[in-house]
C-alpha cells in the first residue's frame, strides 16, 4: 500500500483558553473520501482548517503529500511551504467565497494564473473543461451575484480544482444552501469522488451523501475523533452512545 | 397652533394671493420648485453685486486671464491626489499590520497630519524643514530640502490628504469580507497576491465616494498654495484673483470669478465621480443590463 496522501498527527488547536482540538490523529489515503460530522463546537471545522493552515495548529504535524509542516515555527518562516501546501490542498467554503469582482471564468483562472507555469491558453482551457465538469461552461462570463447559491458553490468547488490538487477539503459545502439546490452540489462532489477518485475530506451533516460516497466516516466529539468506521458500520450500529444519539438526531 | 386649519379657520370661498399660489405651487414638480429658488438666490445676488457697483467689463477683461489658471489647480490637484493616493496604500497597510514598526509609524503619521491645521503643515514643508535640513546636514545635501513654494505646497497637501485617505483605504480594507482574503490563501496566493488582486480591488470599490470626496476638497485647498507665494508662472485661479483684483481694487469681481472656476471645477468632477461609481458596481449590481 502506497504511504497515505494525508497525515495528521498529534493535532491540538486552542483559542485563548479553549482549547478546541484535543490531540487529533488522522492518515488519508489517496482516493478516500473522509466524511467527518458532529454537533457543532466538536472541532471538525478547525480540524479541517488547520490541514491548509487556515488556522494556524497549537501542536502538531500536518502532512500533505510527502511535505510535512510542524506547528510552533514563526509564520514568516515557513510562509512558502504553507502556500505550497495550500496548493495542493483545495477549499470549498460554507459561503462559497467567490470573488466579487471577477468572472466566473476569472475566479477559476485567477490562482493558476498568478501561480502556476502554464501558459494562458492551457490554464483556460483547464479552467473552461472543469466549468463544463460543474455544468456551467454557459456561464463562464457572469458575475458569481448573478448566480444561484448552488451555481455559485459549484463555481466554488471548479475553482479549487483549478490549482490540480491531491485533496479537496469541504467545509459544510451545502449547508448554506436552499433545500433545493443541495443536490446538484452534492452530484458534483458525488461525481469527484466516483469518477475522478478525487481525495476528499468532508464536513457535512448530508447522511445520504456520506453513506453513498464515504469511504469512511468520522465522528468527532469535543475535539478528538470519538470513532471512526465505514459508512455501514456507522448506519447499521455506531458503537458508543454519543455517535448513536447525535445519529439519532440529525436522521 | 392647529396643525391643520379648521373650518372656522379657511372661510370656504375665500380666494387670496396666498392661495393661488399655494394652488399653482402644487401643479409644479418638485425640482422646478428647487430650481426657482437658485433662479431667486443668484438673481438677488446679481441684483446686489450691480447694486454695489460691480464692474462687469473688468470681469470680462480679466476673467479669462484667471480662469486659465485652472490649470495649475488641476496640476496641482492631480499630482498631490496621486502621492497621497500612493501614501495612503502604504499608511493602510501599516494600520491592518501585525508589525509594530509599520503599524506604529502609520498611526504617527496619521496623528499628526490629522491633528495640525493643514496650512501650518504647508508652512513646516516650505519654511520649517529648511532649517531642519540646514541644522542637520551638510551644506550640499541640505539644499535638497529647500523647495519652492509650489512643491512645498504638493507635497504638503499630498502628506495631510494622504492621512485622511490612510484611515479611509483602511477602513475600506477592513469592510472586505474575511472570507475573500481566505479563499485567496486556501488557493495559494501570497500575501501580496491576495491584497492586490483580492482584497484591494474591492476595497477600492468600497472607498471611491469618499476619495472623490477628498478629491474635491483637496482641489479647494491647492488654493492655500499660494498663500506661500507661488512664482507668477505657478499662480492659480485665487492667485490670480488676488493679483489683479489688488491691482485694480477690483476684489469682488477678481474673487468673484476665482471661486466661480472653483466651483465650475468641482461640479465637472462631481461627474465624472458619479460615473465612475456606477462602473464601478459591475458585479454587485443582479440587475440584467445587456452585457455588449
Amino acid at each position: 500500500m502506497s504511504a497515505p496522501i494525508v497525515r495528521v498527527t498529534g493535532l491540538h488547536k486552542s483559542f485563548g483558553s479553549l482549547e478546541v482540538l484535543k490531540g487529533v490523529d488522522m492518515q488519508i489515503n489517496a482516493g478516500e473520501v473522509i466524511v467527518v460530522f458532529g454537533r457543532s463546537g466538536s472541532g471538525k471545522s478547525t480540524f479541517l482548517r488547520c490541514i491548509n493552515f487556515l488556522e494556524e495548529p497549537t501542536q502538531g504535524t500536518i502532512e500533505v503529500a510527502g511535505r510535512s509542516i510542524s506547528a510552533g515555527i514563526p509564520t514568516r518562516f515557513r510562509r512558502k511551504q504553507v502556500q505550497h501546501l495550500r496548493r495542493t490542498c483545495g477549499m470549498v467554503f460554507q459561503q462559497f467565497n467567490l470573488f466579487p469582482h471577477m468572472s466566473v471564468l476569472d475566479n477559476v483562472m485567477e490562482a493558476p494564473r498568478r501561480i502556476s507555469t502554464d501558459s494562458a491558453k492551457s490554464v483556460r482551457d483547464h479552467a473552461m473543461s472543469l466549468l463544463a465538469d460543474v455544468g456551467l461552461a454557459d456561464k463562464a462570463a457572469e458575475y458569481p451575484i448573478r448566480l444561484s447559491g448552488g451555481q455559485q458553490q459549484r463555481v466554488a468547488i471548479a475553482r479549487a480544482l483549478a490549482m490540480r490538487p491531491q485533496v479537496m477539503l469541504f467545509d459544510e459545502p451545502t449547508s448554506a444552501l436552499d433545500p433545493e439546490l443541495i443536490h446538484e452540489v452534492l452530484s458534483v462532489m458525488r461525481n469527484l469522488a466516483q469518477d475522478h477518485s478525487t481525495t476528499m475530506i468532508v464536513v457535512t451533516h448530508e447522511m445520504g451523501f456520506a453513506r453513498e460516497v464515504a469511504t469512511r466516516m468520522c465522528f468527532f466529539h469535543e475535539g478528538r475523533i470519538l470513532e471512526q468506521c465505514a459508512p455501514e458500520q456507522m448506519f447499521d450500529g455506531a458503537r458508543l452512545p454519543e455517535t448513536q444519539r447525535f445519529l439519532n438526531a440529525v436522521m | 397652533m392647529p396643525l391643520a386649519p379648521t373650518d372656522e379657520a379657511v372661510p370656504q370661498q375665500r380666494h387670496g394671493l396666498a392661495q393661488s399660489l399655494e394652488l399653482f405651487s402644487l401643479k409644479l414638480p418638485f425640482r422646478v420648485k428647487v430650481a426657482a429658488v437658485w433662479l431667486v438666490i443668484g438673481g438677488l445676488l446679481l441684483a446686489g453685486f450691480l447694486k454695489s457697483g460691480f464692474d462687469i467689463a473688468w470681469m470680462g477683461d480679466h476673467a479669462f486671464a484667471i480662469a486659465k489658471a485652472v490649470w495649475v489647480t488641476i496640476a496641482f490637484s492631480v499630482i498631490a491626489i496621486s502621492l497621497a493616493v500612493g501614501l495612503a496604500l502604504l499608511g493602510a497597510q501599516g494600520r491592518v499590520s501585525r508589525n509594530p514598526i509599520a503599524y506604529g509609524i502609520s498611526g504617527f503619521y496619521t496623528s499628526f497630519f490629522r491633528g495640525t491645521p493643514l496650512i501650518v503643515q504647508l508652512f513646516l514643508w516650505y519654511l520649517a524643514l529648511p532649517q531642519l535640513a540646514l541644522g542637520l546636514l551638510p551644506e550640499q545635501y541640505a539644499t535638497w530640502f529647500i523647495w519652492p513654494a509650489q512643491v512645498a505646497g504638493i507635497v504638503g497637501i499630498a502628506f495631510n490628504y494622504g492621512a485622511y485617505m490612510t484611515e479611509i483605504f483602511r477602513s475600506g480594507i477592513e469592510a472586505v469580507p474575511h472570507g475573500q482574503a481566505e479563499a485567496a490563501a486556501a488557493l495559494g496566493m501570497s500575501p501580496g497576491q491576495q491584497m492586490r488582486r483580492i482584497i484591494l480591488p474591492q476595497a477600492t470599490r468600497i472607498v471611491i465616494p469618499a476619495t472623490g470626496n477628498e478629491f474635491i476638497a483637496m482641489m479647494k485647498d491647492t488654493a492655500l498654495i499660494g498663500l506661500l507665494g507661488t512664482t507668477l508662472f505657478w499662480a492659480d485661479p485665487f492667485r490670480m484673483a488676488q493679483l489683479s483684483g489688488k491691482a485694480d481694487f477690483r476684489n469682488l469681481e477678481a474673487l468673484i470669478a476665482a471661486a466661480l472656476v472653483y466651483w465650475g471645477l468641482t461640479a465637472v468632477f462631481s461627474f465624472f465621480q458619479r460615473k465612475l461609481e456606477e462602473r464601478m458596481s459591475k458585479g454587485y449590481v443582479r440587475q440584467v443590463k445587456n452585457a455588449a
